[in-house]
């Protein structure tokens, strides 16, 4: 098999043996959810329900902030109980729309009859974006960016290629891998429709090669599109982070601080591409979505298809419940994975697993000096030097930081993973970029003020 | 021998004489003419080089003065005895405004903060907000693992026992690092004369405020309604002392405050 890649990166184990082999299962309705006007990046939602309001599954309970924003419809039928500020899965606190159950499901009308047999080669690009933008849909791989911006580039901008990510490179995590084999229809589907949405002439969809099964069932059922392709790529982590996949799939360089755009690319997640045949084959928005529950930490493993804004707890209870030794329960996978201090906190757009570790795999572990052995050098798939970053954001040195291109970081933690004197690297290089962003802010106001 | 050893020496010497006559003539032709005062002003500012003038230090802080880029109330840092001698040399008038001092709005130590779970990441207070910010409960008060103290150039702020900050008065110059270092914005600058604070927060409904800290103020009104409404004032479900027309004279509700939110800080002989 020809095994493409990018420079640098680690391995880490996989531990997809909990979850790869067992099919989606789908969750019982919930009792109540917590739908967060923020679940994207972009501006938050303006919620149009009010309290006490009767809501149906589908109906758009907030619209757009702006632009780059995206709609969020009811998950279940029911009423609306709260309006309020509820733990968020991304941290803090966050404004979200409680809807208690009535048990009943009820869809809202969509005012059209079987919408399933239409025929969609008839439908113009901006048609596919339009039920694209209905039906709220964002990048479903954890960044969650509004999918209907990522398909209108810029005037003067042309895309040759749609990459669909099907990498899956985080450890535990098999929501894709499982989505690829038991949606394959969808996926494919999918990649059609956004190719048509883009004009993209191709497509490539990138698989590692710890995931035999799904390539070979993808692979035949792209025999009667030639414009589509399926490359199989080596196991190695960051491997779906955007520029890497472009890099390993297409030998294509995205510039520093550039959008795969710049080289007339669009990356999208497998389970963005099966919202899009959701959105525009049956008009069924972006409700409900495959998170893998996972970890030693979890007595039964499983890939759950739940809705948006159950709570973690109902989906760990549909587990079997945490072991004894449960540690910690992380949104996403260990390498990128934000922890969660309850699991009240809900499902969102963007959590592809739960995963819940053991005290034997949480250990802390003491920071040593750094003995300048270059590891974490040699892994930064940005070429970055992560040592020196991390040293200039514990010493509040910005300006050298940003010289030294800190906002080029996409974190994702190889430096910290491969460090032998466990200095939290990612984590320092993730605060000076909060900060040098800041600071860049700041310079742009202060600009346009004496602009004016 | 003894010619060789008088050569070498004499044309050392030689040497010598000709380079300082050089560097004497060049002391003189290139000479940068500094205003005096520019030095008389830094011996008398602060000399710690906070920046919360504006300016890289107090050197440059102090030409700028010189040269009337600025004024030199912009030093907060500074005495008032000392910035009049520096208007006396700058041949300005000053008006010295009222010394300020830094408030922690928070008493949600370990004994009163609720823990929400255990955090074992960098221990910064910026680096946990990625993750829900740090250990307790409470998303509105200090989360107590530093920033301010390691951004305090006056060694005024301390985290004491119970993981709290805390401001020495007394050191407290009022120059503003801690306010802009810390990511919850517990911490305000007032004049040294005010004493009366609510120190909190929180501006959850009074279920939530309770759950997460005993010394939340819980908007409950009690304090209003003692003063009839003059010097407290309760706005989303926070109170908060009006110090424009709060006066010593008032009865202090201080005692009726149910989470003892209210506090008297410093001693009345500071002011």
């Amino acid at each position: 098999m020809n095994l493409r890649t990018f420079k640098k990166g680690v391995r880490p184990s996989e531990f997809k043996e909990f979850t790869d082999g067992k099919s989606i299962e789908i969750l019982p309705l919930p009792n109540e959810v917590f739908i967060p006007v923020q679940q994207h990046i972009g501006a938050p939602c303006k919620p149009v329900v009010e309290k006490g309001m009767d809501v149906k599954t589908g109906q758009i309970i907030a619209t757009a902030g702006g632009f780059v924003s995206s709609l969020i419809h009811a998950t279940i039928s029911g009423k609306v109980k709260a309006i309020e500020s509820f733990p968020h899965p991304l941290g803090g606190q966050g404004l979200m729309i409680q809807i208690v159950s009535d048990g009943k499901d009820e869809w809202i009308d969509t005012g059209e009859d079987n919408p399933k047999v239409r025929d969609w080669e008839k439908l113009s690009k901006d048609e596919i974006i339009t039920a694209i933008q209905n039906a709220g849909i964002v990048g479903m791989g954890g960044a969650a960016f509004p999918l209907h911006v990522k398909l209108s580039p810029p005037k003067g901008k042309t895309i040759d290629t749609f990459i669909l990510n099907g990498c899956e490179c985080e450890p535990f995590l098999t929501a894709d891998h499982r989505m690829m084999l038991e949606q394959t229809d969808d996926v494919v589907l999918g990649v059609r429709l956004i190719m048509k949405a883009l004009g993209a002439e191709k497509a490539i969809i990138g698989i590692e090669a710890n995931k035999p099964d799904a390539i070979e069932k993808i692979t035949k059922a792209i025999v009667p599109f030639p414009n589509i392709t399926v490359q199989p790529l080596k196991v190695k982590y960051p491997q779906g982070a955007e520029k890497m996949l472009i890099k390993a799939a297409l030998d294509r360089n995205v510039p520093a601080g550039g959008l795969p755009m710049d080289v007339n690319v669009v990356v999208n997640n497998v389970g963005t591409a099966i919202a899009v045949t959701d959105a525009v084959m049956r008009k069924r928005p972006v409700i409900e979505r495959v998170v893998t529950v996972t970890g030693k930490g979890i007595r039964e493993p499983k890939n759950v298809l739940a809705r948006i804004g159950t709570p973690f707890q109902n989906l760990i209870d549909f587990c079997g419940g945490l072991t004894e030794d449960a540690a910690k329960v992380l949104m996403g996978g260990p390498m990128m994975g934000v922890t969660q201090h309850t699991l009240a906190v809900p499902v969102i757009k963007a959590t592809s697993g739960i995963v819940c570790l053991t005290f034997e795999s949480v250990v802390e572990k003491t920071e040593y000096p750094c003995i300048q052995c270059g590891a974490c050098i040699r892994v930064c798939p940005m070429d970055l030097m992560p040592t020196r970053l991390a040293r200039f954001a514990q010493n509040c040195k910005w300006d050298e930081a940003e010289k030294f291109g800190i906002v080029n970081c996409i974190e994702c933690g190889s430096c910290a993973f491969v460090c032998p004197s466990n200095i939290p690297l990612v984590q320092r290089i993730r605060i000076g970029k909060l900060k040098v962003n800041e600071i860049r802010r700041k310079q742009k106001t202060a600009e346009k003020v004496e602009s004016i | 021998m003894f010619t060789t050893i008088l050569y070498a020496v004499l044309s050392m010497g030689g040497l010598g004489l000709l380079f300082s006559v050089l560097i004497a003539l060049a002391n003189k032709k290139l000479a940068v003419e500094e205003d005096p005062r520019i030095t008389e002003i830094a011996e008398l500012l602060p000399n710690a080089n906070c920046g919360s003038c504006g300016y890289a230090g107090c050197a440059n802080f102090a030409e700028n003065l010189v040269g009337g880029k600025s004024q030199i109330n912009n030093c907060s840092v500074c005495g008032n005895d000392a910035k009049e001698t520096i208007a006396r040399i700058l041949g300005v008038d000053v008006q010295t405004g009222e010394h300020r001092v830094a408030v922690v709005f928070c008493q949600g130590g370990k004994s009163n903060a609720t823990k929400k779970g255990d955090y074992r990441g960098v221990k910064t207070c910026l680096a946990t907000t990625f993750v829900s910010g740090g250990e307790r409960a409470c998303n509105y008060g200090c989360i107590g693992y530093g920033d301010c103290v390691t951004a305090c150039p006056f060694d005024a702020i301390h985290i004491n026992d119970e993981g709290l900050a805390t401001v020495d008065r007394k050191k407290c110059t009022g120059c503003g690092t801690c306010v802009s270092a810390c990511p919850r914005g517990v911490i305000e600058m007032h004049p040294i004369s005010h004493h009366v604070f609510v120190q909190c927060k929180n501006i959850d409904n009074p279920k939530v405020a309770r759950s997460v800290c005993k010394h939340a103020c819980i908007g409950c009104m009690i304090c209003e309604r003692a003063v009839q409404g003059v010097g407290f004032k309760v706005t989303n479900n926070l109170a908060k002392v009006d110090h424009v027309q709060y006066t010593k004279e008032l009865v202090l509700p201080t005692d009726k405050c149910p989470t003892k939110a209210i506090v008297i800080l410093g001693q009345a002989d500071e002011s």
